[in-house]
């Protein structure tokens, strides 16, 4: 296509944009969701597979406890109701990663209902309505060959592996978002962020979007200001955060374009390209296959208990958003501070770190400057640096107590992150205390008064500003392992002047 | 005793290997003599697991030497139905389109009858996927009724009570999703019993219709089947619709029976079925039977079930519905048969290849029904008020067990009919299952017993019970056992 | 009125991923249109207001504890299979891109 398209500004400025999205996350269990199949990622081929899952003649599904009991605190978390009686359903179409040919999913009696979740964009609360959270199986993964670029145009035959078959995927559904306007990009994409902290906190699944144990697909449509909601595209392949932000973007713009060029938007499949930022289309919807959904007759009711789920609400973690807000409070931070300790994904780690005893300035001290900066180095999240909370507040406790300046727990840190073990242990093991044997210090300044006799006397003039030089002097002979200040303390008091 | 140790019933032959008078091997092999001296005539097995047996067999023999305690059943052959899955051995289910298949699993119910000591000596003929009434849908060809060589044995479970009838096997499991283990057990004089939905595990059950499908027992005798029922029956932590309750005591149910006093039991007659075109001679074994339970002491008195008529077409929508999605997994990527697979063709044409080639035209017809039956647009008018109609055939059932402790009914409209005669128009297959259809579709027990002849043909009597009240059923069908006798068909 | 037309039947194929043959759509149309007559039976009951029945076991929460259990070995898994290749199930090449999930 070679026509121009429009620019963002203008779109918004006529159009308004009606988005929702649908969410899959992978759930952390131990085992897949209707067999003991284990869960865990990176297997050889067929490996993590049983007669269930893999759909062979005779087996029979029996639902994971622990994949019921994560959907009902995903939901309560995201404020739905949870129904009292449900349903699991058969959604039949013909693929082979899927080894039963139909997918046991849920229709149209969703396992929890009508919430909402607020984000924060720009400041403003926003609050996106939760339609459905409801629970099914993921398929497995089909290997194209043949082809050139590995994808399935072009591809002479495909090689299927069904580890990933049948492990419990979550699905949550928005209701349309409207009146976004010109934030609808930055709406999907902070929706998408506080909706996997949120899971997160819930310790459910690892929702990491490069791994694909958090997928999502994008509803787009634009109208008129005053008519009907336009038809929609859904766009599949959107697979991370940045990606979220961009594919409504550029569906947007290219909605309004078939617009302005009197065309109509078909409702269709559209596939999100990370390197262009493009879609292009994917199956039109109008020709889409009926799914035959009916009650799925291997597996019975779901009926949770009410007091079961009063439970599960009761033990739900702080959320987020206003664990957030309450940190920051203690932290005494401010809107631009904290939101820096968010982007470096330290507020945990801080947390933590605060909990084992240092102040929050200090433990944010070491987290956001040498720690940050070895992650970005190492190429490595923050988390994975190398040291632990416990060993940044036990080192924060060594220079407080002025066993370490700054210098010298720089180094101990560097030994931290390379496993020597700890703050205290690799101080002691290459002797990295500071001197405070004063015989020792005394003599050191006795001999850095001697070698710089005019500053010395600048010194003793009132200059006690010049005392500086002599104090680096000093930290020089003892290999920096004095404390500056009480070399300070110390040079004046042999020069007779009052600090 | 007969010498033959083919005509002992399952109970003394394990008397016989209990106590050291017959070895497992000598039974099973005088079987398996059996089936090599009639099978080429009647066909009841698609697989013979000669070497299986014998080492199960030997197996037993040498925990009897050891004095370990054997089971009820221990040493007994047993055919088991190509519905479930024996690991190892070839499970077809009748159908091309798993030909040579051998499952890495074995099914509960299989799994519970090598626990139990049962000597498994292969896998009986049905109808495709278990659709059908006379085994003559099978792809490997019909089954013969042994009364006739020239009729049905009935079916989709034809092989099993046809290996019965034929004193290929003492037991044999079955399956029954609208009464192909009773209907089969009618029309061949033997004892076929659907025990409660949830009773019986399905896991390893190639499904046909899952909210339908039941594993049971066959046999010749009532207290055989009982034998049977208690060893397969019970909980089943892989099947999420199997119930967590202890089997009822069939045995000690059928025990009871066999004294030949049913005082103070209740039974009804179903006013409805009187006018649905049972046969002459069917409607007057039927009579004779019910006077024989009078003559035991029964009461009789009719119940009105207004809404069986409908049962079987919501069942025509229900199964079809089930099996277009049950059977959607046969498609030539991890399993059997695949065709058309030239190196051009994409997936999507070697899979309908494959389901052409594979599957026989019931079975097409069937999942074509239960696709349109399940289509947006036509959901509601079919499927779901399919449903609906279960609802009211289930409450008529619990209206009708208020007043009477069992429902009795001939078993089938029909005695065998000759092969061929019903093929041309598959509704009229169809009206083989009109009485054990109801059953199903309520979820609870019925047992077919052999009541008499009509023209040379045996006749069963259908007795069903409320869920989980299976006992009950079992001590009716003694009772009428003890009184009529059991039915030997001419010398093969 | 027949109840279904002869090329309802050849969707229906198609939906049921079925090469049926000319002959056969001839076949099914008259037998698929005599059952469905038989079976539209079940919309003469009034039963706007019966609950629908799909289980007859009266069981809810039938729920599995979450502990691995064995899997079949890769060679089981691919035992029955048609084509295998790199320890995968090997299938033709894929028309349709789209997958629900």
């Amino acid at each position: 296509m070679t026509t121009t398209l429009p620019a963002y500004d203008e779109v918004v400025a006529r159009f308004e944009p009606v988005i929702g999205l649908e969410t899959h996350v992978e759930l952390g269990t131990n085992t897949k969701m209707f067999c003991g199949c284990p869960t865990d990622f990176g297997g050889a081929p067929n490996t993590r597979v049983c007669p269930v899952c893999l759909g062979l003649p005779g087996s029979l599904p029996v639902a994971n406890k622990a994949a019921i009991e994560a959907t009902i605190r995903i939901g309560l978390a995201l404020n739905c109701s949870i129904a009292e009686w449900c349903r699991f359903a058969r959604k039949n179409y013909f693929y082979p990663d899927m080894p039963k040919n139909f997918q046991i999913s849920q229709y149209d009696e969703p396992l929890c209902v009508d919430g909402y979740l607020d984000v924060e964009v720009n400041g403003e609360t926003v609050r996106i309505g939760i339609e459905r959270v409801h629970l099914e199986e993921d398929t497995g993964k089909t290997l194209h060959v043949g082809g050139a670029t590995g994808r399935i145009h072009g591809a002479t035959e495909s090689l299927v592996d069904y580890n990933r078959a049948g492990i419990p995927l979550v699905e949550i559904v928005t209701k349309p978002v409207t009146g976004t306007g010109a934030l609808a990009p930055e709406v999907a994409r902070a929706y998408v962020t506080e909706l996997r902290d949120v899971i997160r906190s819930l310790g459910v699944s690892d929702v990491r979007m490069e791994e694909g144990s958090l997928r999502c697909d994008v509803n787009t449509s634009l109208n008129l200001p005053g008519e009907e909601w336009g038809t929609r595209t859904e766009t599949k392949n959107v697979n991370s955060l940045r990606s979220v932000e961009r594919a409504v973007r550029s569906e947007m713009i290219r909605q309004a374009s078939v617009l302005d060029a009197g065309g109509r938007i078909t409702q269709e499949t559209r596939h999100f390209h990370e390197d262009t930022g493009d879609t292009t289309p994917g199956r039109s919807k109008e020709t889409a296959t009926d799914y035959r959904y009916f009650p799925e007759p291997d597996l019975v009711p779901l009926a949770p208990d009410p007091t079961w789920v009063a439970e599960l609400k009761a033990a739900l973690p702080e959320l987020p958003r206003l664990h957030r807000r309450r940190l920051q409070e203690q932290w005494g931070l401010s809107d631009l501070d904290m939101q820096s300790v968010l982007n470096a994904g330290a507020v945990e780690l801080i947390e933590a770190t605060v909990a084992a005893g240092a102040t929050p300035a200090a433990a944010r001290k070491w987290w956001l400057g040498e720690l940050s900066r070895r992650a970005n180095e190492a190429g490595v999240e923050l988390a994975d640096v190398g040291a632990t909370p416990s060993q940044v507040a036990e080192l924060q406790s060594l220079v407080d107590a002025g066993k370490l300046n700054d210098k010298l727990a720089r180094t101990v840190l560097e030994g931290v992150v390379g496993g020597e073990g700890t703050p205290t242990e690799i101080m002691t093991n290459r002797n990295l205390e500071v001197v405070s044997d004063t015989g020792a210090l005394t003599a050191a300044v006795d001999e850095a008064i001697a070698a710089n006799p005019d500053i010395a006397d600048k010194v003793r003039g009132g200059k006690t500003a010049a005392a500086g030089a002599l104090v680096g002097a000093v930290m020089k002979t003892t290999r920096g392992q004095a404390d500056a200040k009480t070399v300070r303390e110390l040079i004046l008091e042999r020069l007779g002047v009052q600090g | 005793m007969s010498n033959d140790l083919t005509r002992l019933t399952a109970a003394e032959l394990a008397g016989l290997v209990s106590k050291g008078e017959a070895s497992a091997v000598e039974v099973t092999q005088a079987h398996l003599d059996r089936i090599t001296a009639v099978d080429d005539r009647v066909h009841a097995f698609l697989h013979v697991d000669t070497a299986g047996a014998l080492a199960a067999a030997r197996a037993v023999d040498e925990r009897r030497a050891a004095g370990e305690k054997l089971g009820p059943l221990a040493g007994v052959p047993v055919a088991v139905k190509d519905v479930l899955t024996t690991k190892g051995v070839p499970t077809t289910v009748g159908s091309k389109i798993l030909e040579g298949w051998r499952p890495p699993y074995d099914s509960t119910i299989v799994q519970r009858l090598r626990d139990a000591g049962t000597v498994m000596l292969g896998k009986t003929n049905m109808d495709e996927f278990a659709m059908g009434s006379s085994t003559e849908y099978s792809a490997y060809g019909t089954t013969h009724n042994p009364w006739d060589l020239s009729r049905i044995p009935g079916g989709s479970g034809g092989g099993s009570a046809a290996a019965l009838a034929a004193y290929e096997a003492p037991l044999a499991i079955g399956s029954d999703t609208g009464g192909s283990i009773r209907q089969p057990g009618a029309v061949t004089g033997t004892v076929g019993a659907k025990p409660t939905y949830g009773g019986t595990s399905r896991y390893g059950l190639v499904a046909f219709s899952s909210s339908l499908d039941t594993p049971g027992p066959c046999a010749r005798t009532v207290l055989d089947a009982a034998l049977l029922h208690e060893a397969i029956g019970g909980h089943d932590p892989r099947d999420s619709t199997s119930i967590p309750a202890p089997v009822p005591d069939v045995v000690a149910a059928a025990k009871l029976g066999a004294t030949g006093d049913l005082t103070g039991v209740k039974l009804g007659v179903v006013r409805e079925f009187a006018g649905e075109g049972a046969e002459p001679g069917v409607t007057a074994a039927f009579r004779d039977a019910v006077d024989t339970l009078t003559k035991l002491g029964a009461e009789i008195v009719e119940v009105s079930c207004p809404h069986f008529k409908y049962a079987l077409p919501a069942y025509y929508l229900i199964a079809p519905s089930e099996c277009s999605s049950n059977l959607a997994r046969f498609d030539g990527v991890r399993f059997g048969l695949r065709v058309g697979d030239d190196g051009n063709r994409s997936l999507e044409e070697v899979m309908s290849l494959t389901r052409e080639a594979g599957f026989g035209p019931e079975v097409k017809r069937r999942i074509m029904i239960g696709t349109y039956a399940l289509s947006s647009g036509y959901y509601d008018a079919y499927y779901g008020q399919a449903q609906k109609v279960r609802t009211l055939i289930t409450r008529d059932f619990t209206a009708a067990f208020e007043q009477v402790d069992a429902l009795i009914s001939p078993t089938t409209p029909f005695v065998a009919f000759p092969i061929g005669a019903r093929t041309s128009d598959p509704y009229q297959m169809y009206l083989a299952d009109l009485f054990t259809i109801p059953t199903n579709l309520y979820g609870g027990p019925g047992i077919s017993v052999p009541c008499g002849l009509s023209e040379g043909l045996p006749v069963g009597l259908q007795i069903m019970a409320p869920t989980m009240a299976d006992d009950r059923m079992y001590r009716v069908a003694a009772a009428l056992e003890s009184a009529v006798g059991t039915f030997t068909p001419p010398a093969l | 009125m027949a109840a279904i037309s002869r090329e309802e039947v050849a969707h229906l194929a198609r939906l049921s991923r079925l090469a049926v043959t000319e002959e056969e759509l001839d076949t099914f149309a008259g037998q698929l249109d005599v059952i469905l007559q038989a079976v539209a039976q079940v919309g003469e009951v009034a039963a706007a207001d019966i609950p629908p029945t799909s289980h007859s076991v009266p069981l809810t929460n039938v729920l599995r504890e979450d502990v691995v259990t064995p899997c079949l070995t890769p060679e089981e898994a691919l035992s029955g299979a048609p084509d295998a290749e790199e320890q995968r199930f090997r299938v033709p090449r894929i028309l349709d891109e789209d997958v629900a999930s």
